[in-house]
């Protein structure tokens, strides 16, 4: 693994180094001292990244299919416009994260900002997962298209999401722990409890997701969880006149 | 149900001695306007349902058809007019935001038609561009402030590093039009047309078909707030790319691509399933200032390894000037603006009519502004918003622009008739459509031909201007106002411009 001190570095530097190091066939690289440096791993293809200390916004922007795990928090735009490949955040990240990302996976240990998997949105067997241990602000999944988000606010005692979830949802679905209010549910969205067979699916991301993370979840059952999911496709089919 | 008091705005007139009821009307028209009954062997016509664009007329053999705008007879009232009455109607019937498509139709002053080229005499003669070289050759990009050149034995040139420029044989590029809002047929006339000129199209918000990624060098390609189709390949292959915050058709507003526009070929382009509503949300949520703005025209340029000039899209609102100022301190390496005028392919009536302000005076404050704040140089200005001729493109550019953006022109050229029902997607001219049955009205290979042919008159027509004022390169117009002068202006409308009246001299 290739290891670049970044202290003092600028962003451009560093992701060309880091674009050298994979033109000649590097495919994995440690990135140390970071400290705030934007769009680190963007658009990168494969391989894996790995981050000590606490990148800048929008890393993983338009990521297409490599690893990036960071050791500490993310700021925002985690996975912003995010294509394929996966992010790990071992810390927090801040707002909208996978921001219309449209595949991939994210998983966050911690808690996240406003506004995350806003406008994700998912086609054939693009299908993009967040899933986040803590808790999530408000606005969480707005204009949301598709895909799936998860919320385990693990070790939470106070409501683990804010308000005014999914305003504009059409399409994918989010998954809560625990109760969660109708006040914060937006229009449009129904809550149900969650079926047998798609417990099966979120089961298998949140295996994956302790693993990653080297977590030993509590044994989750599907009772556990909420389901929310959009009344239509067409939030909008029926306000104008043709 | 009760009869709908929306009464027909066209009237039909066909010709009995001339209609042969070879039925080619009942089978142009998508808005079934015409019906052929065997039994009598006469073709009928259902007015209320006609649009007005003309098909019919145009493709009758016998030129049986007219079709005129309907007088209706309702008292004259100046405050009531009979588009207001019938807008009311249709709302009292549906409850619904009513939808339109192209530019806005009120008659707001076009200050093009108020301004006043200039030209040589006896000193500082004309120029004859059929004889002499006149240079329309356009760069977009960011300018350098100053060149920094090496003159030595080893090495002559220069020393500084250029920012990536979009080269245009003629400084008119055709405007945003999604693969979605119009056919792939449509699109396809622009970007050949867009290849043989030597400038670009504009892919709209919809992302891009596969099948254009070859032609990816003609192409801006967009990223707006829905991202649809934003991939690093879309980034990789386009020429340039375009963060579109405002149209100017509808500022302040989103996009909403109604679900049974969307496609089997349209998902595969947007990303999204089929039948969905594609929503493109009326801000970008990870831009809420300048600095944000920044942060995503950083993120285009990391993409795409600072090899590409990086546009942002602004609506001409009140505030504009200070506006495309951020945009550029944004690095912003071109900014264009779209005027109340600019076209749509669905907005609401309300907001397409009623919001922005003409391209003319936002442009002439843009350019003072940058000026002032000395970084003109630092991003190229490229205005929309009703462009109809070569010199509306020559006035355009002494008042400022580097270059222009054509949208509702270029579809004039591939045959819209201006009946502003894109949104219906029922274009009987194959071009705001999807329905396969309309699209192959539509052959890219005469689309392209009339394309190119019209961007031909106008360079010659601009090299004629140009000639005419004694200047042998577009660089030498630009922004200069001395050949412009304001007829039946007030002074105020004169001084937003930045013009003289005519009469005044130098």
């Amino acid at each position: 693994m290739n290891v670049l001190d970044c202290r003092g570095m600028h962003y451009r530097e560093i992701n060309a180094r880091l674009e050298e190091w994979w033109r000649n066939g590097c495919r994995e690289a440690l990135l140390q001292g970071v400290n705030g440096q934007r769009y680190l791993g963007r658009a990168f293809s494969e391989g894996y990244l790995e981050i000590e200390g606490t990148p800048g916004d929008d890393v993983g922007i338009f990521l297409n299919g490599a690893t990036v795990r960071i050791k500490g928090n993310g700021q925002d735009g985690v996975g912003n416009t995010m294509n394929r490949g996966k992010i790990i955040v071992e810390g927090d990240a801040r707002d909208i994260v996978g921001f219309s990302m449209r595949g991939g996976k994210i998983w966050v240990r911690g808690s996240v900002g406003y506004r995350v998997g806003i406008h994700m949105k998912s086609y054939l067997d693009e299908y993009p997962v967040i899933i986040v241990g803590g808790e999530a602000g408000d606005f969480l999944g707005e204009y949301m298209a598709g895909g799936l988000i998860v919320i385990l606010g693990l070790g939470s005692k106070k409501p683990i999401y804010g308000s005014f979830i999914a305003p504009g949802m059409h399409g994918g679905t989010i998954i809560i722990r625990g109760e969660v209010s109708e006040k914060v549910v937006s229009a449009g969205v129904k809550m149900s409890p969650l079926e047998e067979h798609e417990w099966r699916g979120v089961s298998a991301y949140l295996e994956e997701y302790s693993h990653d993370l080297a977590l030993s979840l509590p044994s989750f059952r599907p009772s556990d969880f909420v389901k929310l999911f959009p009344l239509t496709t067409r939030p909008y089919g029926r306000i104008y006149a043709y | 149900m009760a009869k709908s008091l929306l009464f027909p705005e066209f009237k039909i007139e066909r010709d009995a001695e001339r209609c042969i009821s070879c039925q080619v009307c009942v089978r142009q028209c998508a808005n079934e306007v015409h019906s052929y009954d065997p039994e009598d062997d006469t073709v009928y016509s259902a007015e209320e349902h006609c649009v007005g664009c003309q098909r019919c007329v145009t493709l009758c053999p016998t030129g049986a058809l007219e079709i005129r705008k309907r007088e209706i007879g309702f008292r004259p009232n100046a405050n009531w007019d009979v588009a207001s009455i019938r807008n009311l109607y249709k709302q009292a019937e549906t409850g619904g935001v009513l939808l339109t498509g192209m530019g806005c139709d009120k008659p707001y002053p076009i200050y093009w038609d108020h301004l006043l080229l200039n030209a040589s005499q006896v000193t500082n003669p004309s120029i004859d561009p059929l004889r002499e070289p006149i240079e329309i050759r356009t760069f977009l990009g960011k300018k350098e402030p100053f060149l920094e050149v090496a003159w030595s034995e080893e090495f002559a040139g220069l020393k500084t590093r250029l920012a990536p420029q979009l080269e245009l044989s003629i400084p008119v590029l055709f405007s945003a039009m999604s693969y979605g809002s119009i056919s792939y047929n449509a699109f396809r006339s622009l970007v050949e047309a867009a290849k043989e000129i030597g400038t670009f199209c504009n892919s709209g918000e919809g992302g891009l078909h596969p099948g254009f990624y070859p032609l990816g060098d003609w192409i801006i390609v967009q990223v707006a707030s829905g991202r649809f189709g934003v991939t690093p390949e879309y980034l990789e292959v386009a020429a340039a790319v375009e963060i579109k915050i405002g149209q100017g058709a509808k500022p302040g507003i989103g996009g909403h691509l109604p679900g049974e526009k969307v496609s089997p070929e349209i998902s595969r382009t947007r990303r999204i399933p089929v039948g969905s509503d594609a929503i493109s949300p009326a801000p970008h949520h990870d831009i809420y200032s300048i600095e944000d703005l920044e942060r995503l025209v950083f993120a285009l340029k990391e993409a795409t390894r600072y090899e590409k000039p990086i546009s942002v899209k602004i609506a001409a609102v009140h505030n504009v000037a200070a506006i495309a100022s951020g945009a550029v301190r944004a690095g912003a390496d071109i900014v264009a603006i779209d005027g109340i005028r600019g076209g749509t392919g669905a907005a609401p009536q309300v907001i397409r009519d009623n919001v922005g302000i003409p391209i003319e005076l936002a442009l002439a404050q843009v350019d003072e502004r940058l000026r002032k704040e000395g970084i003109r140089h630092r991003a190229s200005i490229v205005i929309a918003g009703g462009i109809r001729s070569s010199s509306d493109v020559v006035k355009a550019i002494a008042l400022g622009a580097d270059a222009v953006y054509i949208g509702t022109s270029a579809l004039l050229a591939l045959g819209c008739h201006l009946c502003q029902k894109c949104y219906t997607g029922k274009c009987n001219w194959g071009i705001a459509t999807q329905d396969p049955y309309l699209t192959k009205r539509l052959n890219p290979q005469m689309g392209k031909r009339r394309l190119v042919n019209l961007l031909r008159a106008w360079s010659l027509e601009i090299k004629e201007i140009l000639g005419g004022m004694g200047i042998n390169a577009i660089e030498s117009l630009r922004g200069n106002r001395e050949q412009l002068r304001a007829v039946g202006l007030t002074k105020e409308e004169a001084q937003v411009l930045g013009v003289k009246m005519a009469g005044e001299g130098w």
